[in-house]
């Protein structure tokens, strides 16, 4: 049974069909002790099934600890967010090997192209969240920036690392 | 913000789910935002005002 009601999914469809770089969910998960990990794959299986260009893979905390670290995380469910350098095709097979394959195992060379956008989300992306990680999908995908230019200029001026943990609640 | 600053990483946190770090950062109201730890925003701001309370900090 589907999460998106038809129309819902129509307009996810529409809006990624706009997007000019591939997406790569990265969905790190653990098979004991994640209660809400089954839901979060469904989620994320959907979005997927909206796009040629979103990907997803599934990353076992326990089995791939050194990939968790590099995407720092520690607790599951999390989603990373990784971006390709994007295609001048609208999201047909591309020769160079297909970045719309959904791949669970990883490709390691797709890994190594993607960029890390640096956003996260840490438990299943319900309610309010999943409009969040659409949002956050569409930004990885090429969309511009809601934020104005003065703000932009405010960011790129920043030279320190910078955590910014947000806590919200599904409803 | 993360997007736009390879230093900024940005975590939603699903704060049910994860009870401990709602604890650690004494979560009580939604959302809130913790920026390296020290500083603190609760609720939604304009946007220009949050990047600055973001980058506030005693450290700067």
């Amino acid at each position: 049974m589907s999460l998106l009601s038809a129309a819902d999914q129509q307009k996810l469809r529409e809006a990624f069909d706009r997007m000019t770089r591939s997406v790569r969910l990265l969905f790190f998960s653990q098979a004991i002790g994640c209660e809400t990990c089954g839901e979060t794959r469904q989620i994320l299986d959907e979005l997927r099934g909206l796009s040629d260009r979103i990907s997803v893979e599934e990353i076992n905390l326990v089995l791939e600890g050194d990939k968790a670290k590099q995407y720092g995380v520690d607790r599951t469910p999390a989603i990373a967010i990784a971006y390709g350098s994007g295609s001048s095709e609208s999201g047909r097979s591309r020769e160079s090997g297909g970045s719309s394959e959904a791949s669970s195992t990883g490709d390691g060379r797709m890994s190594d192209t993607m960029k890390d956008s640096r956003i996260r989300f840490l438990g299943a992306p319900s309610g309010w969240e999943f409009v969040s990680l659409v949002q956050a999908v569409l930004l990885a995908g090429g969309r511009e920036s809601a934020l104005s230019a003065a703000s932009l200029d405010r960011l790129r001026a920043v030279d320190r690392p910078i955590t910014m943990q947000v806590f919200t609640t599904p409803t | 913000m993360a997007f736009a600053s390879p230093h900024i990483t940005a975590t939603a946190v699903e704060a049910t789910e994860f009870p401990d770090l709602a604890r650690k950062y004494q979560v009580s109201g939604v959302p809130k935002t913790v920026v390296n730890e020290e500083v603190e925003i609760l609720g939604a701001l304009p946007e220009a005002a949050f990047i600055e309370q973001a980058l506030s900090s005693p450290r700067q």
